[in-house]
């Protein structure tokens, strides 16, 4: 039920509503898009970025609190912790409880490596629970890995290492099977044939979907499993600090007790950071789609440690997040909703654009409704426009939202609001990191050596944009071929003496550059305690 | 001057604003939530909590994300709740009327109080597809837990010891593996990268200057 002052927008968008849905816009050119995200994109608004004074990408420049936390203290000094006698000893060290960590977790056990996960909060709480709309895979027979890799290049901005994103489409297959083989279920029809669509830039339906609790199902799958084959997982506890030996390769972590603040060392062979995102960090104010634990923390660990950023400064907006009610600001509205066919309608009850264009673009878009063509709905906090979901049971008949997208209704029916009758109210929300570390095909980071990375804490494998269902992809792909090759290596790894040098020569490069700051990092959680 | 209501934080009381989630409520008291909290979007199932409107005499629950506050409301959070898990090796679990009461006997023990239907903070039916896993039928089993967040608030009221998120947990697991039809396409497509049939345009893909690739990208056909 929407108040008064969104009636008159609300009968101008169920007036066209039959209009529009036969209504197929034009999908925008190379030149259009273009200009669109250099205008509207806040990834293309200059003075929200920082140059990196110090560490392996000087030079380069990365969103201002992303630069702060980079650049700030560490949590401990270098010799305040006794590394010469070990909480934990294990050959593969996980840091990060989501898809990747899990996914690692559970093929290097299969792979027969004493592997441990520490994660700062509990198993499965990480954005691929939140992930709804689906993962994708071509696996129909008017499909191909080659198909699938046009569509992410592109999508990406012909930006991606290639190396990273041909494992993405040619292992998907399997990832998909693999599930499949853990239990998870996705729609199917009653022949066996997934249910599948489109997302944001696909050129084939290949979206996989478990209704859109897709993140939800695969998670709570893998963590069982991880549950079944007894790996220990030590939650609550952050890793703070990378330890490296002293041949300068990973060799453990040292960990913190997020409730005791007691501290821990863990020694391993190989580690793992499967740490996601950052949209806790809530760059540039933006409202974030993601989970409680998303800041940043792999990339602050790992960049102390020496290893390369690549793509740190491009981030993902998804466009449709919501933007009210106030309870639910900023949280997702899955790209699923316009897959199964609802569009984005302006306050004057317009379609301005493809449902379906990439979600660089469709964010940029949106903006630039609200902004400069003052054409977004007031929502009292901010401005929005309408996704007018009442079209996808026109088009599927009824039932259908109940059927796909039962998450989304019960969301909004909450705060009243029937989804099936009324349309929603979205405006961008930040989403996903797309940079992250440098890797190589094997998931090691191409400078520190034992050190292997998987899932959104990754850079390189989706460029400068992500397609949707590319990530729940990527923490599969990368997250089990991490846990196997980090697994192989470490049969042949001798661990040399233990140190925490690079955390004081940081420490050194910071005063060097003349850095003053009061920050400590990783940020672990965020604040939102009021200060009075 | 935003609307304040009265809130019971484990017994002590908090004046915040009306249109507050229960856990943005906490924060607003100024607690730092590290236990309790997943992802503030009710996916996860971290959040589970009990609270009771003064003067009524029920219980309710729900998830503090998800979840308005209201004047006088009594509110205590459960973190954590232990849950029984069984340990089974997927590869040798069957769906077979036996394995319910190999792993988890207890379901048999459910007097049919719905306390766990009344109790669910994501509207579940969970009495019925307890019910349905006591028969074997793990189809129905899935499909009427498939929204289940496992917050544990149903075994928190359950007379009977049932960790029915569990029980759930395994009958999708079942099903999603064992029973769900075999996805043909799939196969093939997996075969058919393991016979290296798509090498060949991959590689070409790997080599190709930008400028074509642009090309190809651009003109693509798109599936209707």
């Amino acid at each position: 039920m929407y108040s008064e002052k969104f009636q008159k927008s609300l009968a101008a968008v169920e007036a066209a509503r039959d209009k529009n849905i036969a209504y197929e816009p034009a999908r925008m050119t190379a030149q259009q898009k273009e200009d669109l995200l250099a205008a509207y994109h806040p990834d293309y608004k200059q003075d929200e970025f920082d140059t990196l004074k110090i560490g392996p990408n000087k030079g380069d420049k990365v969103p201002k609190e992303l630069a702060a936390t980079l650049q700030a203290h560490s949590r401990i000094t270098a010799d305040s912790v006794d590394l010469c006698t070990p909480d934990y000893d294990v050959d593969v060290l996980i840091i990060g409880g989501g898809g990747a960590g899990a996914s690692a977790a559970i093929e290097a056990n299969e792979a027969g490596a004493n592997v441990m996960i520490v994660t700062k909060l509990r198993i499965g709480d990480a954005n691929t629970m939140m992930a709804e709309g689906g993962i994708q895979a071509a696996d129909k027979p008017n499909d191909s890995p080659a198909i699938h890799f046009v569509d992410a290049f592109g999508g990406g901005h012909f930006a991606a290492k290639r190396e990273l994103l041909s494992k993405l489409v040619c292992d998907a297959p399997e990832a998909i099977q693999w599930l499949s083989n853990l239990g998870v279920e996705f729609d199917k029809d009653e022949n066996g044939t997934m249910i599948t669509t489109h997302g944001g830039g696909t050129s084939r339906k290949r979206m996989h979907a478990a209704k859109d609790y897709s993140g939800a199902e695969i998670m709570r799958t893998l963590r069982d499993e991880v549950l079944n084959r007894g790996i220990p997982v030590v939650d609550f506890t952050s890793a703070i600090e990378l330890i490296l030996d002293e041949n300068g390769n990973a060799a453990g972590a040292v960990l913190m007790n997020m409730e005791t603040k007691e501290l821990l060392v863990a020694k391993a062979k190989t580690v793992i950071i499967a740490t996601g995102g950052a949209g806790r960090m809530h760059y540039q104010g933006f409202p974030t789609s993601n989970h409680y634990g998303a800041t940043a923390d792999g990339l602050v660990l790992g960049y102390r440690a020496g290893a390369k950023l690549l793509y740190a400064e491009t981030l993902q907006y998804h466009p449709t997040g919501a933007a009210y009610p106030e309870q639910i600001f900023g949280a997702l509205v899955t790209e699923k909703v316009r897959s199964i066919g609802a569009k984005l309608v302006n306050a004057k009850g317009e379609v301005f654009m493809h449902p379906l264009e990439t979600r660089d673009v469709a964010a940029a878009s949106i903006i630039r409704e609200c902004t400069t063509r003052e054409n977004g709905v007031d929502t009292g906090d901010g401005c929005g426009v309408w996704l007018d979901t009442p079209m996808i049971e026109k088009i599927g008949g009824e039932g259908t939202i109940e059927k796909r997208i039962p998450a989304m209704m019960r969301m909004f029916e909450k705060y009243g609001i029937d989804i099936r009758k009324e349309p929603i109210l979205v405006y961008p929300t930040l989403h996903y990191q797309n940079g992250g570390l440098d890797i190589d095909a094997d998931c090691m980071t191409t400078n520190v050596k034992n050190l292997y990375v998987a899932g959104e804490a990754v850079g390189g494998i989706h460029g400068r944009n992500r397609l949707m269902g590319n990530s729940l992809l990527d923490i599969i792909v990368f997250g089990r071929s991490a846990g196997q090759n980090a697994a192989k290596a470490c049969k042949d790894i001798t661990v040399g003496k233990l140190t925490l040098d690079h955390v004081a020569s940081f420490e050194k490069e910071i005063a060097d550059a003349g850095i003053v700051t009061d920050t400590v990092s990783p940020k672990l959680l965020p604040d939102y305690t009021r200060r009075k | 001057m935003e609307n304040m209501v009265n809130i019971y934080l484990f017994g002590k009381k908090y004046e915040v604003p009306s249109n507050l989630t229960i856990m943005c409520a906490m924060e607003y008291a100024g607690y730092q939530l590290v236990r309790g909290c997943g992802c503030r979007n009710g996916f996860c199932g971290a959040c589970a909590t009990i609270y009771r409107i003064k003067g009524e005499r029920e219980l309710k629950s729900c998830l503090a994300c998800q979840t308005k506050v209201e004047d006088n409301m009594y509110i205590a959070t459960l973190p954590f709740f232990p849950l029984v898990k069984q340990v089974y090796d997927m590869e040798k679990v069957k769906p077979t009327d036996a394995i319910m009461m190999q792993l988890y006997p207890e379901i048999y023990a459910c007097i049919g109080c719905n306390a766990c239907t009344k109790s669910c903070t994501q509207g579940l039916n969970v009495m019925q597809y307890i019910a349905y896993a006591q028969r074997g039928d793990f189809e129905k089993c899935a499909e009427e837990s498939f929204d289940c967040v496992m917050c544990g608030v149903c075994s928190s009221r359950c007379p009977a010891g049932i960790s029915h998120p569990q029980v759930a947990m395994l009958a999708r697991r079942l099903n999603g593996k064992y029973l769900a039809p075999e996805c043909a396409h799939l196969n093939d497509r997996v075969q058919e990268i393991k016979d290296g049939t798509f090498v060949e345009l991959i590689e070409a893909l790997m080599q190709k200057p930008i400028e074509e690739i642009k090309e190809l990208y651009n003109n693509r056909e798109i599936e209707k």
